[in-house]
């Protein structure tokens, strides 16, 4: 035939029985998992890491945490010690932010307020999450009558305007940072209870608490080894999301007057100071309202690609 | 429906008497009397004082006579504005706020409406991804911040507005802006991912094969369906504006009851304080009872037989 001069190298039309060979079949080899097995959370961690916007979100919420801790270090100046004759100075080499109107360092300052910002953010989602969990846990656990009444109840107290109840409390008690985190969290913590108790509701009927029942697991084993375990995803969504609101409600009761009091700093308390004279000293309200921004906004959106990661049915 | 309606209402009652019972609660809560300044009063005085504002009653009888007045509109006198009742605070007041509010929550809707719309129309596109970022700053920067800014840059700096007051239509502009930032935000991200779903939903697929034109589409489907997790927001939106009117007011210099507000939390005046924090109850409770009304009436799946799950 003319095929030899068609094809070169291998001549498929030529193939002979020999040319054939048995290699037979290993059924163990089939069975080898070629790829390396990823946890649910390994594989959601490589759906985030791929998610630029949450990645420059956690390395902004890294940055400011790290400067919360060093940047009161590494200044030559304290947060409370007036300095009359060197009031509202611009930016410069000595004061790297300026000075405020009694002289105080604004770097500084900053720093120390990002410190009180975080504590309130950081503490208050923590106690919403654990009143939260347990009390969202039993909800949905329970379910019935018990549900029902536990419901009406945070329906009731879900329905008092947080930030009036949380100024009230501040109007009556010295604000302080516990009273400013327990007026935060005595409506925190319903949103987190509701989350907790709709993914424990669905979770309640699979097969595996079933199982974990008929092998005579209690209440709180169940609650705590098998359904909340397993809603964690959507709770560490609601956490992160959390604490820019808490932020947010600080700076706010700080530009009240009903945060922190001078000579402490917050950035509420900074921009407040700042708003009289802020036409003439500008950067005295930039840095903090820079910062405060900064970090709602890394929170919003590490917040937003954590869920995109956790759950990706919800992903458009 | 009615029963529906009848239940909301019932826990709307029982959220303001506490409220109110919390409020006054705590007001007595407070160590000392409110006469307690730098000038002490002559104990004929402090009787006179005391006996006018109903302190040298039992706490039970001053309760239950404060639940009656409020019933009647009547939050008593002002502690440190000589002869100025609560209720006459607020109604003078309470004048250019609403106007403000009512001028930025019209705002907010339409602006983050039609966000929301061209982001999921234009998916994955220019728009979305420039509509997308802006609300995530809208939702990150906050209102007094914004504010400031926009005082600093659009007035101080181009001289395009007044720094403060607000007598011309024109002042309306920076403080509608600020108040108006976060709610638009919120509601584009809302309409665009609900938008986002009726436009992959098959009745489209189904309108579309049909050979509607695309304005019929667009106004008798996507639109309608699209907007309904709005009416949602309506209660959380009316708290946000609020929330943000009481510190917008103060920095341009508005002499609305945001400011009063905050003015009586600086003097310590307590009736004051009291009475506005109960008028922002009720108005808070109101909106979100009618958001619950209005969801009832526009989305015929929601269950109205309170909720018994199916």
């Amino acid at each position: 035939m003319a095929s030899d001069s068609t094809t070169s190298g291998t001549a498929w039309d030529n193939l002979q029985p020999e040319d054939f060979k048995k290699i037979g079949m290993d059924e163990k080899q089939s069975e080898i998992i070629q790829r390396e097995s990823l946890s649910a959370w390994r594989d959601s961690w490589e759906r985030l890491r791929k998610n630029k916007l949450a990645m420059t979100g956690l390395v902004i919420m890294i940055l400011i945490l790290i400067m919360a801790i060093i940047g009161p270090m590494i200044s030559n100046y304290d947060y409370e010690t007036n300095d009359l004759m060197n009031t509202n100075m611009p930016p410069s080499g000595e004061h790297w932010f300026g000075t405020d109107d009694l002289g105080r360092d604004v770097f500084v300052r900053t720093w120390m307020g990002a410190r009180i910002s975080l504590t309130v953010g950081l503490a208050a989602a923590a106690i919403d999450l654990m009143i939260g969990v347990i009390y969202g846990g039993l909800m949905g656990y329970f379910g019935g009558r018990i549900d029902e009444f536990m419901n009406k109840f945070a329906e009731i107290l879900y329905s008092i305007p947080y930030l009036l109840v949380t100024i009230l409390l501040l109007v009556v008690f010295e604000p302080s940072l516990g009273t400013i985190i327990l007026a935060l969290t005595i409506t925190g913590w319903i949103n987190m209870s509701w989350i907790v108790r709709g993914e424990i509701m669905q979770l309640k009927n699979r097969e595996y608490v079933l199982a974990a029942r008929s092998m005579g697991a209690g209440t709180g084993r169940l609650l705590f080894r098998h359904l909340i375990p397993n809603a964690m995803g959507p709770i560490i969504v609601t956490l992160t999301l959390s604490v820019p609101n808490a932020i947010f409600a600080e700076s706010f009761l700080s530009f009240l007057g009903l945060g922190v009091q001078a000579p402490v700093a917050s950035w509420g308390s900074m921009i407040n100071d700042a708003l009289s004279g802020w036409m003439y000293y500008p950067w005295r309200m930039l840095f903090p309202a820079l910062f405060i921004s900064l970090t709602m906004l890394a929170f919003n959106i590490f917040g937003d690609g954590l869920r995109d990661a956790l759950d990706p049915k919800l992903k458009k | 429906m009615l029963r529906y309606v009848a239940s909301k209402f019932f826990y709307m009652l029982v959220s303001l008497f506490i409220l109110i019972s919390a409020t006054f609660f705590l007001m007595k809560a407070i160590p000392g009397d409110p006469f307690m300044g730098e000038k002490k009063p002559s104990p004929e005085i402090l009787a006179r004082l005391m006996e006018q504002y109903d302190l040298d009653k039992p706490v039970f009888q001053q309760y239950t006579k404060y639940l009656g007045n409020i019933a009647q509109g009547d939050f008593g006198l002002s502690m440190k504005q000589q002869n100025q009742s609560v209720t006459d605070i607020i109604t003078d007041t309470f004048g250019p706020s609403l106007r403000l509010g009512l001028i930025a929550i019209v705002v907010a809707v339409i602006v983050g409406v039609l966000l929301g719309m061209l982001a999921a129309l234009y998916h994955r596109r220019l728009i979305d991804s420039a509509a997308m970022i802006l609300s995530v700053l809208g939702i990150a920067v906050p209102s007094f911040v914004l504010a400031s800014l926009l005082q600093y840059v659009l007035a101080e700096k181009a001289g395009i507005f007044n720094v403060m007051g607000f007598d011309s239509p024109l002042d309306y502009v920076l403080p509608v802006m600020a108040l108006s930032a976060q709610p638009i935000a919120f509601i584009a991200r809302l309409t665009r991912s609900s938008m986002l779903e009726v436009l992959h939903s098959d009745y489209i697929k189904t309108a579309k094969a049909k050979g509607l034109n695309w304005m019929a589409i667009m106004f008798r489907h996507v639109i309608r369906n699209g907007i309904l997790p709005v009416v949602t927001y309506v209660g959380p939106m009316t708290a946000n504006i609020i929330t943000g009117s009481v510190v917008i007011e103060q920095i341009f210099g508005i002499g609305g009851i945001g400011k009063q507000f905050v003015d009586s939390i600086t003097n310590r005046d307590y009736t004051v304080i009291m009475g506005i924090t109960i008028f922002y109850g009720i108005l808070l409770m109101l909106a979100r009872f009618m958001t619950d009304i209005a969801y009832a009436v526009v989305d015929p799946r929601i269950k109205l037989d309170g909720g018994k799950e199916g």
